[in-house]
């Protein structure tokens, strides 16, 4: 390799080409600048330095450059674009707008380059802060209403403090001034961050709150922390987009950022079909109004891929330094894992597990990191959580991207290919999975709803019992069980029918509120003491089995005024139960 | 001009040139052997030392005497929409004695990404006329659905009888198809080109062989080629084009090949870690294009080594594409045609696809419950032969049964039978007229109203 002599008299050149790397002569780079690639100046990334050759990974594919092409460093890291204009917005995996794209066809080209938040469109500041006022990195000096119910707080950027010399409201544009301090700095409605740095925070809280999803397998048995970590690995065709979209719908969140990277394209084009129809329970807006979008798909280059998750990332942090709970969806990590072990083995490093290279860890927790609750600068309280896709080769959940994200979420639905060639969604296994924010969350549904704990704990006994029982089953037949077993086996049938699936396509399935949830498993655990009670006296399973209320119950997740309807589930069941038992006491509800 | 003769090392497919002057990546190369043989190839790593150069024909022959010729494009292929009726090879030259395609266009046979913007969700219900996919497993126009199969499993009866049969209701025109075969064996060939010819496919297709006795390496190019022609077909002419690709494993062996010859670090068992990427090039030129009239409807089928479904080339596959009809060993031995395993099978765009005025209102209850007691039906079946029928609860043995009639009844069906929908509905609904009502906890008491007993009577409730 001694080509790079000469090096003094020319400017930086492709050296080399091998897929999305690119290695480069004569390029005066730090790590991690951008660099532009060839006659069609491709967006790429230093990602490594060994003596006159710099190694870059190339954004776009990179087809036809060839050795002696010419390259730029800007001189820049990655970078994304924060500003009014993010929501609704569709990206690339570096931000790149794709509803713009398309303006000049159906097909992605090459060497684009489109400001990911629109030059023209003027914003409507109201400026919260006066001349002469001291402000500090992570403070707002006004904002911007971008839709009806989002509030978007201008943040002084992070290690930028002073005192305001001019400061005015008015329509601008995301580039133009609007407040200037005493140093000179100049802050506009846009501020740029580097997308593989945190952003600042006073300090980290653990999670105290829960994440309403509306989906009342995770609710009830695992519920997620506003702040928190899930994982949801599973075999393909197991769920895991219909759940991360799902989250995406229904999570009591102010912000969604929905990060499809490597998986199909379209999958993202039903979110944008469906999103904008779709209304928030909470604030009557479309759905889209408070999502942003990163799609990059499969088929586009893999080096785009990686940096989709860390734009995707920083979007959410800027978002919950203005104070908001922000849901991140990543679809799917192990395709971003896939991206490093491509680039990696380009680079011919020493290969770890199945492949990944031995960063794999580290890279799975800084980005994981990224998540939590948190003080902001400014003293208010936001938050990132963090949903990651894992998909697991071959399904095997012992293989390292599954492992090492379980090292660092904390919580874990396990998709189970089973119960989903069964047609059991949501298809997680409730015997695998957990969530380690059980006891935080506990104390506040407990308040809300009264037993709460309680009913949770029953129903998981009753379903770890039927566990249990099938394995007896497996060995004597089900006629062969005792009728209070069978009688158990029947109330988990209940809860796994009743409660556990639950249909995303259902216009009222869909999103089952907590209070739903705690309704149902309480109809259905009365259902049960009862059933037990009028077994003991000596009553044919058989009758209680086909009681009309046990039918009218199957039907309540469906209903849309709950409250009434399982009012009347519940007189059925007396009357029901009253009939088989005679007049004997009945335990209340 | 830019033509050398700096071969300094072969290694399987693969030839190392040294002293060229700037080659770009995924050039086309032209090899000239000594013979006056010429092969074709395509630049896979390029730099001033050294250019690797893949050759999609054996490398046979070629020797330090033999000229690359780097032809500074990338790979094009003629596309015409006169290419109907052309039987091509594997790297597209006429097999059929006619002439090479007089190109109207030449397209990079690697495809263009389409924007997500610009798709449109596919939502057309194609009718194949089989119940276990119109029924349970619905495919729609723009959708790729693989067969998932295993050696010696009639998978190309399937995939024939739904080129023969398939068609948007409503709509007069057939679909326009894309065969593509990638290393099958003679025989299978034939069987494919002379069914093409015996219903007239022929004269709206456009065949691309590659059989097993040709070149692996060529296989890299034969889908692409394919889908290429898909794609001008679809996009610039409106067909709607049926792609079959048969055998994808093949191509993926085609693959591990070159990973090999190139020393790379594999991923899971030997396959290349970019195995994931390579496929979804492939798999994601299906589609529909906001505003343009056609679409590409992908039917891949491929072989799962050992019926392993755990294998990379089915698990790679299943990840990209828009579900999987799974083709079954088990069923198959029963002579059960077609063998087709509703469980492990999934279509994605399903939803998309049925229902109120597209198919008929209870479609997706019917085929939820179906599942569901089918899926129970099969593990007591299991479960039977352990203990005994007798040891099971009466509603056990209702399912027991079901499991039976199920596959006899619906699944099985004539390779010449082409059922409408309504027919497969109705043999569905006719099974579960036989359990309780209290028992279909998957369809909602309207529907139930509705067609629950229709037909033949219901059997009482005991
Ligand atoms: N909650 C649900 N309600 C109804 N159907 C569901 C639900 N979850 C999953 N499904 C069904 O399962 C299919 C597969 O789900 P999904 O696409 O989410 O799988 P996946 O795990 O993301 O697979 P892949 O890894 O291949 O992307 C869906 O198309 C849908 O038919
Ligand atoms: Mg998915």
């Amino acid at each position: 390799m001694e080509i790079g002599s000469k090096k003094s008299k020319r400017g930086p050149r492709i050296f080399k080409v091998s897929g999305p790397v690119v290695v480069v002569e004569n390029l005066d780079g730090r790590m991690y600048d951008v660099v532009l690639v060839g006659e069609n100046q491709l967006m790429g990334e230093i990602i490594g330095i060994d003596g006159d050759l710099s190694i870059v990974q190339v954004y776009e594919d990179t087809e036809m450059l060839k050795p002696h092409d010419p390259v730029k460093n800007t001189g820049h890291p990655l970078s994304v674009e924060l500003g009014p204009g993010l929501l609704t917005s569709i990206y690339d995996g570096i931000q790149r707008p794709l509803p713009k794209i398309a303006e000049g066809g159906p097909f992605m080209r090459r060497g684009i380059s489109i400001p990911a938040l629109s030059r023209d469109k003027k914003w409507k500041f109201v400026p919260t802060k006066n001349v002469g006022d001291i402000v500090n990195g992570g403070d707002a000096i006004g904002y911007v209403d971008e839709t009806k119910n989002f509030r978007h707080l201008i943040l002084v950027p992070p290690k930028i403090s002073g005192k305001i010399t001019k400061i005015e409201g008015g329509a601008f544009t995301v580039t133009e001034t609007v407040c200037v301090l005493d140093d000179g700095n100049e802050l506009q409605l846009m501020q740029r961050w580097p997308v593989k740095k945190r952003r600042p925070v006073k300090n980290k809280k653990w999670p105290d709150k829960i994440l309403i999803t509306g989906q009342r397998i995770l609710d009830t048995l695992f519920p997620l922390a506003k702040g928190g970590t899930a994982a949801i690995p599973g075999p393909f065709g197991s769920g895991k987009t219909i759940t991360q979209q799902q989250l995406a719908k229904w999570a009591d969140a102010k912000i969604i950022v929905y990060i499809g990277c490597g998986e199909r394209g379209n999958e993202m084009t039903d979110v944008l079909v469906e999103f904008p129809e779709l209304v928030d329970p909470k604030t009557g807006s479309p759905l889209m109004e408070r999502t942003v979008l990163i799609a990059n798909t499969s088929n586009m280059p893999v080096a785009a891929r990686e940096a989709s998750s860390y734009t995707g990332i920083t979007i959410a942090e800027y978002f919950r330094d203005m104070g908001y709970d922000v849901a991140l969806m990543a679809d799917s990590t192990s395709r971003w894992a896939e991206a490093m072990r491509e680039i990696s083995s380009r680079l011919e490093e020493l290969p770890g597990e199945e492949g990944y290279p031995a960063y794999l860890a580290s890279r799975l927790a800084d980005f994981y990191e990224r998540s939590g609750r948190a003080e902001t600068l400014m003293g208010k309280e936001g938050s990132v959580t963090i949903i990651g896709a894992v998909s697991p080769q071959g399904g095997d959940f012992s293989e390292p991207v599954t492992q090492n994200t379980l090292r660092v979420t904390k919580t874990f639905w396990a998709l189970d290919a089973k119960l989903a060639n069964r047609r059991h969604f949501p298809s997680i296994n409730w015997l695998k999975s957990y969530s380690l924010y059980q006891n935080n969350l506990s104390p506040s549904l407990e308040k809300e709803f009264l037993g709460w704990e309680d009913n949770r704990k029953k129903i998981m006994n009753i379903l770890t019992k039927e566990n249990e029982l099938t394995e007896i089953v497996q060995l004597v037949g089900s006629d062969a069980l005792p009728e209070d077993q069978q009688l158990t086996l029947e109330i988990a049938r209940m809860i796994r029918e009743y409660f556990l699936q639950q249909d995303a396509f259902h216009p009222v399935d869909t999103y089952c509120p907590l209070e739903k949830q705690h309704l149902i498993i309480k109809a259905i655990l009365f259902f049960a003491d009862n059933a037990y009670k009028a077994l003991e006296m000596k009553k044919k399973l058989q009758d209680i089995m086909s009681l009309q209320s046990k039918t009218m119950l199957a039907r309540a997740k469906f209903e849309k005024d709950y409250v009434k309807y399982l009012g009347k589930v519940v007189e059925q069941m007396e009357t029901d139960f009253n009939s088989i038992t005679g007049d004997e006491e009945l335990e209340g509800i | 001009m830019r033509e050398y003769k700096t071969i300094n090392k072969i290694t399987g497919p693969l030839l190392f040139v040294e002293k060229t002057k700037p080659v770009g990546y995924k050039e086309f190369v032209v090899i000239n052997l000594p013979n006056g043989e010429t092969k074709r190839g395509q630049v896979l790593e390029t730099s001033k030392d050294h250019v690797i150069v893949q050759v999609f024909e054996n490398t046979q022959g070629i020797d330090k005497n033999t000229y690359v010729h780097f032809s500074g494009e990338i790979i094009q292929m003629p596309v015409s929409g006169a290419m109907f009726g052309r039987v091509l090879s594997g790297i597209g030259k006429p097999l059929d004695g006619g002439r090479d395609i007089i190109p109207e266009d030449k397209r990079n046979i690697q495809g263009e990404v389409i924007n997500p913007y610009s798709r449109k969700t596919p939502d057309e219900f194609i009718q194949t006329g089989i119940s276990t996919i119109d029924g349970m497993n619905t495919l729609v126009r723009g959708q790729k659905l693989p067969l998932f199969s295993g050696s010696g499993l009639p998978h190309n009866d399937i995939a024939l009888q739904i080129a023969r049969q398939a068609t948007v209701r409503g709509e007069e025109e057939s679909f326009a198809v894309v065969f593509c075969a990638i290393g099958i064996t003679q025989e299978e060939a034939k069987q494919f080109m002379n069914e093409f010819e015996k219903t007239g496919a022929l004269e709206r297709g456009v065949i691309f062989l590659n059989l097993a006795s040709d070149p692996s390496i060529e296989r890299i190019i034969t889908p692409r080629m394919a889908l290429t022609t898909a794609e001008f077909l679809a996009f610039e002419y409106g067909y709607h084009v049926l792609t079959i690709m048969t055998d994808m494993t093949n191509y993926c062996e085609a693959l591990l090949e070159i990973g090999a010859a190139r020393e790379e670090v594999p991923g899971r068992r030997g396959y290349p870690g970019y195995l994931y990427t390579d496929l979804a090039t492939l798999y994601e030129r299906a589609g529909i294009i906001k505003g343009k009239k056609g679409s590409v409807t992908q039917l891949p089928i491929l072989t799962m080594p050992g019926d392993d479904k755990t294998h990379p080339v089915p698990d790679l596959t299943g990840y990209i594409t828009e579900g999987q009809i799974f083709v079954s060993r088990n069923l198959h031995r029963k002579n059960i045609y077609p063998p087709i395993d509703v469980l492990p099978s999934l279509s994605r765009l399903m939803n998309s696809g049925i229902g109120h005025k597209k198919t008929r209102e209870d479609h997706k209850s019917l085929s939820d419950q179906l599942y569901s007691a089918y899926a129970e039906g099969l593990d007591l079946r299991g479960l039977a032969t352990i203990v005994g029928k007798d040891a099971l609860t009466r509603r056990d043995q209702r399912l027991l049964s079901f499991a039976d009639s199920f596959e006899n009844t619906f699944v099985q069906q004539g390779k010449e039978e082409n059922r409408p929908i309504e027919t497969t509905l109705d043999i569905g609904w006719d099974l579960l007229s036989k359990l309780p009502e209290n028992d279909l906890t998957r369809i909602s008491s309207e529907i139930l109203k509705k067609y629950y007993g229709r037909g033949e009577p219901a059997i009482s409730r005991s």
